[in-house]
């Protein structure tokens, strides 16, 4: 049995004084799609530039395609894909250049180039625009060609950093489909996200990172089961309740209970009882709301704070 | 042997530098005609008319490989400050670049080499332009073009290294302004050096574009010296590895952070 793609023990990133990754441990196998959850300035990009081999580590140990990427950075370096988070097109070419000109940095042969980057093209639905210049591409066509550009050299490992950050719910739902089949293609995929909508979609395995350290790691649906109860039923206060009244009043009614700024929520294996006993308790219908426990959920209990905040 | 992938870099700069032609054709042809027009002929006129000659050399002799490599030196300025701040802060390209096999090291070393490229291709439509005006007496004047080329990589050496380790261009006009400006005026250029006070005359000793117009100018008038000129070679290859110092060091810190 081959070993993991990845495995990372106690790695560390500093920058200066500051600490961006402090001693994490993760495996991802091959064929799974692993994610890095939390929120911004939690590590995750560090990570994945180490993982990436374009950022040295600082400490601990870091195995990529089993290599070491301090020594063989340029060798694993040409059986990934990278999506970096900030656009890294090349501007001064077309869409069809930026694809050839990449193959090429991979030392593929032109002929093959030509073949593959028609074929990813469309694949990502910009074959009709392979003679458009890069900046008059959306946000998400942009992102779309970067994924493409990212296979011209068929890798083993994708790595997306934040692939629908500041897309529109259609180009986040796109992506997502393209990233889907390529999962279904058996493309191993590492993603961070902020979205636990994404990591849900997406992930077969996540780790979620808080102030540079890994908090919890599992499937979403393990994650879920071992930290938080099924369901939650959240109360929304507005400015007649007396907060810490409500909250006196709310705290024993569920498993486990969390107040955020403007809502309590409740944690309990019984949504719909525990909504009816909130409703007869002087909180008005429209103000309870009972829904399954997500990452979030998650997230919260182990960090007491929601991912959104910062 | 897998090709060097510092020549990968040279192919992307050339196949954004050939959509670019027609544009970049236009003022490598007719930008020296007019340099050469201007000062060869017009000032050239004068000049002759009351000292016969400088340096021994008819006037447009002698200003056609100055003009040469100062142009070289400048077109290599100018593209190691905005266009190298651009691939790491405003396109962010080189971070394309990074994510393939491809490392901070070859981006540097596969642009200036592009540089000298670049500017072989300009210099030798400058040369041809200055021997279509009888400016190049000697057939050894080919061997400006590599001069230009050498003095062009010294310069991208240096001021790319320079380049990535900035994060706005507010520094660039006055490099332009107050190194570049002077350097093309006082360098040998238009007039020999030996007509400066004798404290600059020393200074201008330091200045790559001498040592480049010196290797020039003795090619296009077929006059060499070999240790003089073996020492021009050596100060600016000795420009290319102090520049290179820093560039390996600063391209690999900004990039691979």
């Amino acid at each position: 049995m081959p070993g993991p793609l990845v495995e990372a023990r106690a790695l560390v990133k500093r920058f200066g004084s500051f600490v961006a990754v402090d001693g994490i441990d993760f495996a991802i196998d091959a064929g799974e799609a692993f994610g890095f959850l939390g929120p911004n300035g939690a590590g995750k990009t560090s990570t994945m530039r180490m993982v990436g081999c374009v950022s040295p580590r600082s400490g601990g140990e870091l195995q990529v395609l089993g290599m070491d990427p301090k020594t063989d950075g340029s060798r694993i370096r040409a059986r990934l894909g990278s999506v970096p988070q900030e656009d890294s097109l090349d501007t001064e070419l077309t869409v069809w250049d930026n694809m050839m000109i990449y193959g090429r940095y991979f030392d593929l042969p032109r002929a093959q180039i030509r073949e593959r980057a028609a074929e990813l093209l469309d694949f990502v639905q910009l074959g009709d625009r392979r003679d458009s210049r890069v900046d008059p591409l959306s946000g998400g066509m942009k992102r779309r060609l970067t994924i493409a550009r990212a296979l011209i050299n068929q890798p083993e490992l994708l790595l997306l950093d934040e692939p629908t950050t500041g897309l529109d719910p259609q180009a986040r739902h796109l992506l997502w489909d393209r990233l889907y089949e390529l999962k279904l293609a058996g493309v191993t995929l590492v993603l961070t996200t902020h979205y636990m909508d994404e990591a849900e979609q997406l992930c077969d395995r996540l780790v979620i990172m808080d102030r540079a350290r890994i908090v919890a790691e599992g499937s979403p649906r393990e994650l879920i089961a071992k930290y938080v109860t099924r369901e939650v039923v959240e109360v929304r206060l507005n400015r007649e309740h007396d907060r810490a009244l409500a909250l006196a009043k709310l705290k024993p009614m569920g498993e486990r209970v969390e107040a955020l700024a403007d809502r309590v929520l409740l944690y309990t294996h019984n949504g719909d009882a525990i909504a009816n006993a909130v409703s007869g308790n002087g909180f008005g219908d429209a103000s309870v709301l009972v829904r399954r426990a997500s990452l979030e959920d998650v997230f919260l209990i182990l960090t007491g704070r929601s991912l959104e905040e910062d | 042997m897998a090709t060097p992938q510092l020549l990968r870099v040279v192919e992307r700069e050339a196949r954004v530098y050939s959509r670019m032609w027609r544009g970049l054709g236009f003022t490598t042809f007719v930008q020296p005609a007019l340099y050469l027009a201007a000062m060869g002929l017009g000032l050239g006129g004068l000049v002759n008319a009351h000292t016969g000659s400088v340096g021994g050399v008819d006037y447009l002799d002698f200003v056609a490989p100055g003009l040469l490599v100062a142009s070289a030196m400048q077109v290599a300025c100018a593209e190691s400050l905005w266009p190298v701040l651009g691939g790491v802060k405003w396109m962010r390209y080189y971070f394309g670049i990074i994510a393939t096999p491809i490392g901070p090291v070859e981006i540097y070393g596969g642009y200036v080499l592009w540089i000298a490229l670049r500017s072989m291709l300009a210099s030798a439509a400058f040369l041809l332009v200055a021997a279509l005006l009888g400016a190049v007496p000697s057939a050894w004047g080919v061997l400006a073009i590599p001069a230009a080329a050498l003095t062009a990589a010294a310069f991208c050496a240096i001021l790319a290294a320079f380049s990535i380790t900035q994060d706005t261009d507010l520094s660039f006009p006055m490099i332009m302004r107050l190194g570049v400006l002077p350097l093309f005026l006082f360098s040998g250029t238009f007039f020999p050096v030996s007509q400066l006070p004798a404290g600059l005359r020393h200074l201008a000793l330091l200045s790559p574009l001498y040592h480049g117009v010196e290797l020039a100018r003795a090619a296009t008038t077929g006059s060499f010296s070999l240790l003089p000129d073996i020492g021009h070679v050596a100060f600016l290859v000795g420009c290319i590895a102090l520049g290179g110092v820093f560039g390996v060091r600063n391209f690999t810190r900004r990039l691979h952070a």
